[in-house]
């Protein structure tokens, strides 16, 4: 935001995090269910609807189930490193929210309270930071769990997020130069005062949701977990709540990576009449709706296709959308 | 779409010699042969890759979520790249022909249906024919219509589960639900027919078990008149769509010549190029009545024998309707109190249908002494049933030729120089059945 200081005091900060926190745990929990939901309706059948009415309390039985659930550990497994690295992808998944802005500031008694936990000067490179610190929990966690399926699954993940944060983060680079800034609230401020930046970042865009598809494991990029090829890939070899927490750190990062899409293109809780979180929550379900729904249509890529379209594809035309972005922001 | 309508003048021995004609349409994908000889059905590890030591020796199953049933492929890999296969069967070996010995042929007719569990109907078919050839008697007009319905509808079936099964292997998973919708319509035909909705047991030495059941024509026209709707969304989700063209064109290729040389037949054959159905080719049943096209593909590929499949399924449609059609009126089986049953109300008032009743049931119908050799086109391709009586109450001898176990050897021909998404691409095109591979 500009200069002015906000009369916001700590304590109000750590109730909102504390706040988001719980609420993202929640909406992440649900993209489960609404998952297998709507995958169901699409496949011709009606999804989880045993437990509780319509099958909402199906999450909470699953935690209940991964939470009793003995946690096998294969003999080979590396100990330290194979019980870490679940928390390390959970906890970088989770800490991303504390950047998505999800409201204005609002006053309430005296006191200044923003939609968001933390705007950084520098929010976007933070994210990506924290993201590529999730990926080592899936790397490690492949690696330490001694299992040959595990071990293939990890060596899918290194390329496949390697290659594709590159496209991911230069397919912003175009946002960032219209928006003259790295902060998200800055970035979705700017929006609401011109256009969201789907418009005329709209090949940034494509490149920005195809090379996040692909970052979080989802189909068609599912490759690391390819359960006809690696049984589970990085996966196989957790069980209980380990387990619980890799889906957890996965589920995370895919809503994450629509609010990122809504915050970056569609001018974030910017909209006419409804008060902001509620306009962010509906652009978020819009663009988890669309990524489950391509999870229902497509086959998964090959090794070699997903490599090639990676490098080949997405990120010449990413460095291309943001030469020319450059371009026209300097000379217009 | 390439091949010819099955002109009913075609002539073949009985015995069916294996001419096969080659059809000029398109270019091969690669000529001659490219496995040497003797055939391997493994594919060992290159010297110099294994010297490397890099080679990852994984198994992929038995228990494994991509493979049929509990196929078993020890896998060498190197990196993503498939350097060594070798392909362990027997997990599903449940000595089927050894049990059928053992029964009479009365009741051993339920084994076949389970060995090839997805197409259980032509299994069956097959080992009443063989019966019915050493019998040396032919079954009614009405039975043989009826029998070569039932014969496609179990091909649809079939090969609708292998699209959605090898869809699933691909990562396309809604296709395997979509798939199972038309599945279980058929399923629901076999059972308003037969009782059973798998496993029939319809077919019976000289006819069928039961007569059609009223109302069955109709049900199954509803069938025939959305299945080429379906057919059609099915291909516009996969044809249409460049990744699973990626996934399939150029993979797997086996040539016409080398497929020859594996004993491939059924749909693999026919997307290697080679012009051979022996519907058409060594007519039986009513095929020689119908008008139907014999899709040949000659690209070699996953993508060959994925469209072979697809318009499989349009012909068995177009098929089923010309049966339904044609289906004479008249007894669904002979009168031959020496292998059939005399009807119930018969048994009350004569006694020689109760001592032929008695005699059928717990002893069951002597077949004249001799071996036969019969076989089918089954939606996997030739299925053989060799059978020897020695004049008595019970098989003396009972062999299938498993299209699936053929189909199986091929898959380290098929694997030069793929990844591990290819090779399970390639399982899931050979189309094997377990029960069928291990019986």
């Amino acid at each position: 935001m500009d200069g002015t200081a906000l009369n916001q005091p700590w304590w109000i900060d750590l109730l909102k995090a504390a706040v988001v926190i719980n609420v993202f745990l929640g909406v992440v929990a649900y993209a489960t269910l609404i998952e297998r939901k709507l995958l169901g309706r699409m496949q011709l059948r009606y999804g989880p609807n045993r437990a509780g009415p319509f099958g909402l309390l199906q999450p909470i039985a699953d935690l209940v189930k991964m939470v009793r659930k003995e946690a096998f550990a294969p003999a080979a497994a590396a100990d330290l490193l194979y019980i870490v690295s679940p928390l390390v992808a959970a906890f970088t998944a989770l800490t991303s929210f504390a950047l998505i802005p999800w409201g204005p500031v609002w006053s309430i008694g005296g006191y200044d309270v923003t939609g968001w936990v933390a705007d950084v000067p520098i929010g976007l490179i933070l994210l990506f930071a924290l993201g590529s610190l999730g990926i080592y929990g899936f790397i490690v966690g492949g690696w330490a769990s001694g299992s040959k399926y595990s071990l293939l699954g990890t060596m899918r993940t290194c390329a496949q997020m390697v290659s594709y944060e590159v496209s991911l983060a230069l397919s912003v680079l175009g946002v960032v130069l219209m928006a003259g800034s790295l902060s998200l609230v800055d970035i979705a401020v700017r929006q609401q005062e011109t256009v969201w930046f789907a418009g005329p970042q709209f090949i940034g865009f494509l490149v920005f949701f195809v090379a996040g598809v692909a970052e979080t494991n989802r189909a068609p990029f599912d490759l690391p977990e390819a359960e006809s090829e690696l049984v589970a890939g990085y996966l196989t070899e957790y069980s209980g709540m380990r387990w619980g927490l890799f889906q957890l750190a996965e589920y995370a990062n895919v809503v994450m990576l629509s609010g990122l899409t809504v915050t970056l293109f569609f001018g974030g809780w910017g909209g006419p009449g409804l008060p902001g979180p509620i306009w962010f929550a509906i652009k978020l379900a819009c663009v988890l709706f669309v990524m489950i729904w391509i999870r229902a249509t497509l086959p998964r890529l090959r090794y070699d296709q997903l490599m090639r379209f990676g490098w080949k594809v997405l990120l010449p035309v990413a460095t291309l959308n943001a030469l020319v972005t450059a371009i026209l922001v300097v000379a217009v | 779409m390439t091949g010819r309508s099955a002109a009913a003048g075609v002539e073949f021995p009985a015995t069916g010699a294996a001419r096969v004609r080659r059809v000029s349409v398109g270019e091969p994908v690669y000529r001659g042969t490219r496995i040497p000889s003797p055939i391997p059905t493994i594919l060992q590890v290159p010297e110099e890759i294994a010297a490397a030591g890099d080679v990852l020796t994984v198994n992929f199953g038995p228990n494994h979520p991509s493979t049929h049933g509990v196929l078993r492929l020890v896998v060498d890999l190197d990196g993503e790249r498939v350097v060594g296969i070798r392909a362990v069967i027997g997990y599903l070996h449940t000595g089927f022909e050894k049990s059928m010995e053992s029964k009479s042929y009365w009741k051993a007719i339920t084994y076949p249906a389970r060995m090839d569990y997805l197409c259980f109907q032509q299994n069956e078919l097959l080992f009443v024919m063989a019966i019915e050839r050493l019998l040396e008697t032919e079954p009614p007009p009405k039975a043989i219509w009826m029998r070569t319905l039932l014969a496609e509808l179990t091909r649809i079936h079939s090969h609708l589960v292998w699209l959605g099964t090898t869809g699933l292997e691909l990562g396309a998973i809604s296709m395997f639900w979509y798939c199972f919708r038309e599945r279980d319509q058929i399923l629901d035909l076999m059972e308003m027919v037969t009782g059973v909705r798998m496993h029939t047991r319809y077919f019976q030495a000289g006819g069928l078990a039961e007569d059609i059941p009223p109302g069955f024509a109709a049900e199954c026209r509803k069938l025939i008149e959305v299945m080429p709707g379906r057919i059609g969304e099915y291909e516009a989700l996969f044809d249409r769509n460049p990744i699973f063209l990626e996934r399939t064109k150029g993979v797997g290729l086996l040539s016409a010549e080398d497929a020859i040389a594996l004993g491939q037949s059924g749909p693999m054959l026919r997307a290697s190029g080679v012009d051979w159905d022996l519907r058409r080719d060594q007519p039986y049943l009513a095929y020689p009545e119908l008008d139907f096209d014999v899709p040949v593909y000659p690209e070699c590929d996953v993508y060959a024998r994925y469209r072979v499949h697809m318009d499989e399924m349009r012909q068995s449609v177009r098929m089923i309707e010309q049966c339904l059609d044609g289906m004479p009126d008249g007894p669904w089986i002979v009168n031959d109190r020496k292998f059939v049953l005399p009807p119930r109300d018969e048994l009350h008032t004569s006694m020689e249908s109760l001592i032929h009743h008695f005699k059928l049931v717990s002893e069951g119908y002597r077949v004249p002494e001799g071996e036969v050799y019969e076989t089918i086109e089954s939606a996997r391709g030739e299925l053989g049933c060799y059978l020897v009586s020695d004049g008595g109450p019970r098989p003396w001898r009972v062999h299938f030729r498993a299209p699936s176990f053929v189909a199986l050897q091929a898959i380290a021909a098929c694997l030069t120089d793929s990844l591990i998404a290819d090779m399970i691409a390639i399982a899931a095109s050979l189309d094997p059945v377990m029960g069928d591979v291990d019986r």
